[in-house]
């Protein structure tokens, strides 16, 4: 009777214990992207989502064209469809235009789509159009987990209007087979008589990327080039160029403002921090692989990510893509911080302040929100939870071209990343420069104003003419800046000055 | 029974007239006087402020515009010399005459944006085939979408693979439907076929060759799916069109009054260029 009763309670408790990976088995069978976990119970689990009834129901969705952020969307929409019976709607769109497919509606009063995709920075344009994030999903478990940080991203006033799916930040990747290389260390200090070493700042960037460019330096038989960047115009080029400009321009011993003097408002984009990085960039097209000056998000993931160039920088997806199983450079790769400068503009002083200085640009990441005028909120408010739920989710930041970046404080530790294959020392080192990025007091967040949109074309165009050889660096930024008091006209400055203030205060480490 | 009633059947064409293109010009023209922009969603006045703006502190704007008419007059020359070759080539009594008709139409039934997408790859730098096989021969990568100067060639070159057959279609038209007379009279006369060219065939086909040129030059200064897809415009600003220029600022930054400001400015300039040439063409061309 002893024995029979021991066997069942072991019976009972491996049951208790393993429920949650008998419904990971049922629902990975059918849904093989989340193989790696299976169904991770909570509000919008796999198994939540497949009590609700959407049927005879769509949902609308406008998202970034494929892979980046559209894929997911669309994946976890055919998902979505699978469990509830709801028709999904995918629209992609170009990055560049994803602002205006959004407003043009919103500002007409309609609601072609539920949900729309854009970046975190649109927030201040979109919020009046938006619904605020329901109460029920902002206190729930999975909403727990997300940072503060990305918490106050996607939220405006302490009113959450954007669902959190996606968390960024701007950091160089570097090819670790290289840079660690006994031989070519060697060889680059016989032949420039300097250290090959990560990169500390954007000169010593440059020259690496220089010395490595143009030939076979991993010997696949194919030529190799010395970075991959975001140099189209239209294709988010403003946030490379922000970070290569925060090590010249950021001075943590003058606050009150990157983009903008706060006081004055003050353009501050040509001043000789930032000329010194776009004349970096300028630079920098001729170590690009042949076509690099067209390079936008995607050709730069695919860049480094097959294993093209040395060096790149920008959002976390080139370094995923890299470290997938498929990647020709699976765990060659090594992430650090932006490199900094060995000087810094200081606009009080009208003179630069010498001394290694690094600023992390926080470019924050994708951000999407549901219509206030749509009538299938609820459905959409599901569908995004589902879309970031723990499963999704977890699968989802493991595939680079997925474009789905580390938002939650379980990303930040290593074992998440040595589960799906990652070597231990890349796993550190990755966690390791997004928390150090979290810890610096020097950061430079991206604009949040009105207008933004304005802000940010003008400058790609005027960075855009330095990089094709159609301006020196000084008058295409002092074109952009003079584009930039224009719209502050028409915006009204104190409109401006009003929103700015908030990223001012998160820069100066106020909030 | 009233002879007034026959009115009312212009109705219908008078409505739709209104509705596609009265309505959407005076609306046009009254939003270019609003300052409507993603912060200030509202038809407000603001006076001429947009037009003093584009014609006192938009270069970009005319720099665009002397980009277009550079890219719409040598692609239409193109398209001419070659269409008209073309055309003539299977005017003649050759071989297979109905299967290189067919062959030459291929490219204008194409999509455009899909074809762009096509030629985007051939032409990408350090993937595309176009690079490969010129390596194959020793001959250094091109920088066909990454130099200013080489670009607008690129765009070029695409359109004017894309849109011959059009012009080749129209002159085919017009030779076929030629009276045989005049060239009966030159072949009596012993003419060599380049002097049939030059004083028969080409002043006959005048009237035929303006219209073919103007239908095309009106299609070509609108210019916008080749250079958004190939280009976007770039590098810099070195392929942007005034009609992507105009998208741009309507579209993008959603500038709207201004967009719409641009827009007039636009169709006012290209309608008095426009008959400006027709009349330059035909003096040039048709000989009384």
């Amino acid at each position: 009777m002893k024995t029979i009763k021991t066997c069942a309670t072991a019976l009972i408790s491996a049951l208790l214990v393993f429920s949650p990976v008998a419904y990971a088995d049922k629902w990975s069978d059918q849904f093989p992207h989340i193989k790696a976990t299976g169904d991770i119970p909570g509000e919008c689990s796999y198994e939540s989502m497949s009590k609700k009834n959407y049927k005879g129901k769509t949902l609308k969705i406008n998202t970034h064209a494929v892979p980046v952020m559209g894929e997911p969307t669309a994946l976890h929409a055919e998902q979505f469809a699978k469990l509830t019976g709801a028709k999904v709607d995918v629209t992609h769109t170009p990055a560049g235009d994803l602002y205006a497919k959004a407003m043009v509606p919103f500002q007409a009063g309609q609601a072609p789509y539920d949900i729309v995709f854009g970046f975190s920075n649109f927030i201040n344009d979109w919020k009046r159009y938006l619904e605020p994030v329901p109460k029920k999903y902002v206190e729930m478990k999975q909403m727990q987990d997300v940072t503060p940080s990305h918490i106050g991203i996607a939220s405006w006033d302490g009113v959450m209007y954007q669902f959190p799916v996606d968390g960024d930040r701007h950091y160089l990747k570097y090819r670790k087979d290289v840079i660690d290389n006994p031989k070519y260390q060697k060889k680059y200090k016989a032949d420039t008589g300097k250290e090959l070493r990560v990169p500390q700042t954007w000169k010593e960037y440059g020259e690496m990327a220089a010395y490595f460019n143009g030939w076979d330096w991993d010997g696949d038989g194919e030529k190799e080039y010395g970075s991959a960047e975001v140099m189209k115009k239209d294709d988010l080029m403003y946030a490379a160029f922000y970070s290569r400009s925060a090590a010249y321009s950021k001075n943590p011993k003058t606050p009150g403002g990157f983009f903008f003097d706060l006081k004055t408002m003050k353009p501050l984009i040509n001043n000789p921090g930032f000329v010194e990085a776009l004349t970096d960039w300028v630079a920098a097209t001729k170590y690009v692989p042949p076509g690099g000056i067209n390079f936008g998000l995607g050709d730069e993931i695919g860049s480094f990510g097959g294993g093209q160039t040395l060096f790149s920088f920008s959002w976390d997806d080139a370094f995923v893509a890299a470290m997938q199983p498929d990647s020709p450079i699976n765990n060659k790769v090594g992430a650090a911080q932006l490199p900094g400068a060995m000087k810094v503009w200081n606009r009080t002083t009208n003179s630069w302040d010498e001394g290694f200085n690094q600023a992390p640009f926080f470019v924050w990441g994708w951000a999407v929100g549901v219509a206030k005028k749509s009538k299938e909120k609820e459905m959409a408010f599901d569908y995004l939870c589902f879309f970031a739920n723990e499963a999704n989710h977890q699968a989802d930041i493991g595939i680079g071209r997925f474009g789905v970046n580390p938002f939650r404080n379980d990303d930040f530790k290593a074992d998440v990343w040595t589960q799906i294959g990652w070597d231990k020392d890349i796993a550190q080192s990755y966690v390791d420069t997004l928390a150090q990025m979290e810890e610096s007091k020097n950061r430079v967040f991206p604009l949040r104003v009105p207008g933004t949109f304005e802000f940010n074309a003008a400058l790609a165009t005027a960075a855009a003419k330095a990089l094709a050889g159609q301006l020196s660096p000084q008058a295409a930024l002092d074109e952009a800046a003079k584009q930039w008091e224009d719209i502050l006209n028409r915006v009204g400055k104190d409109n401006v000055r009003a929103a700015y203030s908030v990223g001012v205060a998160m820069e100066d480490n106020k909030l | 029974m009233n002879f007034k009633h026959k009115y009312v059947f212009l109705f219908p064409g008078l409505f739709v007239l209104i509705g596609i293109l009265i309505f959407p010009i005076i609306f046009t023209i009254r939003l270019s006087l609003s300052g409507w922009n993603s912060y200030t969603p509202e038809m407000n006045f603001i006076g001429i402020t947009n037009y003093i703006r584009l014609f006192t502190d938009d270069p970009r704007f005319w720099e665009s515009f002397f980009r277009l008419s550079f890219l719409s007059v040598t692609t239409v020359i193109l398209q001419y010399i070659i269409g008209f070759a073309l055309a003539l080539i299977v005017w003649r009594e050759i071989k297979f005459k109905r299967f290189f008709r067919v062959i030459f139409l291929i490219p204008m039934m194409t999509t455009p944006v899909i074809m762009t997408v096509i030629w985007r790859t051939f032409f990408h730098e350090s993937l595309g085939p176009v690079n490969d096989l010129l390596g194959n021969l020793g001959v250094k990568p091109i920088l066909w979408l990454s130099d200013p100067v080489i670009a607008k060639f690129t765009v070029i070159i695409v359109e004017v693979w894309q849109w011959t057959p059009f012009m080749f279609l129209l002159l085919l038209a017009g030779l076929l439907s030629l009276p045989k007379e005049p060239f009966l009279a030159a072949a009596i006369d012993g003419a060599s076929p380049f002097r049939k060219f030059v004083y028969v065939t080409f002043p006959l086909m005048a009237p035929i060759s303006i219209g073919a040129i103007i239908i095309r030059l009106i299609e070509a200064s609108k210019i916008m799916d080749t250079v958004f897809v190939l280009t976007s415009g770039g590098p810099g600003t070195a392929t942007e069109t005034s009609s992507f220029y105009i998208y741009i600022k309507g579209l993008r930054e959603f500038q709207m009054g201004y967009a719409a400001t641009l827009s007039f400015t636009y169709l006012v300039i290209m309608i008095i260029s426009l008959t400006i040439i027709a009349k330059v063409l035909t003096k040039l061309m048709i000989k009384e």
